[in-house]
């Protein structure tokens, strides 16, 4: 009696680990290509090291800004009170918003969470922790060329 | 038998022997609310089902016209409001009632954390409670985004972000809840998909849960009237349930006033190449939080502010998630004088904070 009673276990517990084991794998066999189906693919990081802008030097008047396209994340071109060209990305280091120029203030500020960075793209006010990124704007006769720092 | 028949006509008969409609009568006969000088708040949840019914109602009628993509979106809301009979009529309630959704949901909340609504055996209702408010924010939060327009986009840009500020798995939510790495046509469908489909789902299980446990415990009476004496109950047919409707023919009220008032706006369509604009603000319900991230400085002890920000606010939920474990004096029928000063405190700094966020000057 003893006997049968184990062997019923046993083989129980045999079924049983096999019925677990084959429902583990079959969800596992699910939730794992709906988990990597879920986390989108890749895309390539924009290459574009320089882009010629759309519009002519003389037509940036001083202390005023643009946003433009840099690959695929917004940049800002600058002219500062004293004629200098500059360019920056134009995201905020904070949390991500775009920046703008504010020529009351004759710097770069990010309307989200107030926050302030000079004409070098340094944070000066408010809560952002790093500098924007800088580029490098060159005038090529009548045409704006800004292109990533080396 | 016979008796019965003539009493409540074949129909009724037939029906209650398929699927027993004498016993759903007796239950709902059975059901009694306490009355005290707190039953006010018993009103809130209610309220909230059924401004979420009119959310339903009012989304399924969206979908017909609405287009899901980075390109139709923001012009199938201009032509639903400027073109359909009544569109306007539609997404507006839709927009305030959700926004009065949230607001009865936070008097819900707070009434139930302010008269220790949450003590045993009652801790899971306080839990699928909180479910409940995950969802209705993440409700909020997707449907914000759906016009496409340039308020949506930066909230939906900043508020993802946020999300980056998480500790170790941040950068992968933050592509999950994206589609990708910018707030894309992606971010867009993703969150559609949310919006009508997910949640949707979710708000069956949490609110099937929390609905029979409130059925299964009845409606708890507050410590302080325990105390005093037994209260007197009423029943919740037709008694309370007439109460109910008072409320929701007054909120369609409301709700019908509102929008033909003030109805929701458009605004600009998103665009990801121009700057954030001026005066930009998230949600009302949100902005205690948005105040809160302006007045951190960028780094604190070493720490970024924003992710000192987020993990607070996160460790914030958790404590207000486990206040039915936390506040042992409660569980043991005790006046807890601190969880309820926490509570207050909690609701006055909401309130200081969004009041703020609405008065200080967004270019200072």
């Amino acid at each position: 009696m003893d006997q049968t009673l184990e062997g019923l276990t046993t083989r129980r517990g045999f079924v049983n680990w096999l019925l677990g084991t084959s429902a583990g794998a079959f969800l596992l066999s699910v939730l794992y290509p709906v988990g990597r189906y879920l986390v989108p693919p890749k895309v390539g990081e924009s290459t574009a090291a320089a882009v010629t802008l759309a519009i002519k030097p003389d037509d940036v008047r001083p202390n005023t800004g643009l946003v433009f396209k840099f690959g695929s994340r917004p940049a800002i071109l600058v002219r500062s009170p004293t004629g200098e060209l500059r360019a920056f990305s134009a995201v905020c280091t904070h949390l991500n918003c775009t920046v703008q120029y504010r020529p009351d203030l004759s710097h770069i500020w990010c309307a989200c969470h107030n926050g302030h960075f000079d004409l070098n793209g340094q944070n000066i006010a408010g809560p952002p922790p790093r500098p924007l990124d800088g580029f490098v704007v060159n005038t090529r006769g009548n045409q704006i060329v800004v292109s990533k720092s080396a | 038998m016979a008796v019965s028949e003539t009493r409540h006509g074949k129909l009724r008969t037939w029906l209650d022997q398929r699927i027993g409609l004498a016993d759903l009568e007796k239950l709902a006969r059975k059901k009694q609310v306490p009355v005290h000088r707190h039953g006010l708040w018993y009103y809130f949840g209610g309220m909230t089902l059924f401004l979420f019914v009119v959310q339903v109602a009012t989304g399924i009628l969206l979908l017909l016209y609405y287009r899901p993509s980075a390109e139709e979106a923001y012009e199938s809301i201009q032509f639903l409001m400027a073109e359909v009979e009544f569109g306007w009529l539609i997404r507006s309630i839709h927009a305030w009632s959700a926004n009065l959704m949230i607001l009865a949901l936070f008097v819900h909340l707070f009434s139930v954390l302010l008269l220790k609504a949450y003590r045993p055996p009652r801790e899971v209702t306080w839990l699928s409670g909180m479910a409940l408010l995950g969802v209705a924010l993440a409700f909020e939060f997707t449907g914000y985004l759906l016009p496409w327009n340039e308020l949506a986009y930066f909230a939906t840009k900043v508020s993802t972000e946020t999300t980056g500020a998480i500790p170790l798995v941040g950068r992968f939510l933050l592509r999950l809840l994206r589609g990708g790495d910018e707030v894309t046509g992606a971010t867009l469908t993703r969150f559609y998909g949310i919006h009508v489909a997910v949640l949707p789902a979710l708000v069956t299980l949490a609110l099937g849960l929390h609905l029979y446990l409130v059925h299964k415990h009845g409606m708890s009476v507050p410590p302080g009237v325990e105390r005093e004496d037994a209260p007197r109950f009423m029943p919740f047919v037709p008694n309370f349930l007439l109460r109910d409707v008072v409320g929701w023919l007054s909120a369609v009220a409301i709700l019908a006033a509102l929008a033909a008032f003030l109805p929701a706006e458009l605004g600009k369509k998103a665009d990801p190449f121009a700057p954030a604009p001026v005066g930009i603000k998230p949600e009302w319900y949100f902005v205690f939080m948005f105040q809160t991230l302006k007045y951190l400085p960028g780094h604190i002890l070493g720490i970024e502010g924003e992710i000192v920000g987020v993990v607070g606010f996160g460790l914030g939920g958790v404590l207000l998630l486990l206040t039915p474990f936390l506040d042992r004096r409660a569980v043991r029928g005790e006046p807890s004088p601190l969880f309820t000063l926490i509570g207050i405190a909690l609701i006055v700094y909401v309130l200081a904070l969004t009041y703020l966020g609405y008065t200080a000057s967004p270019t200072k």
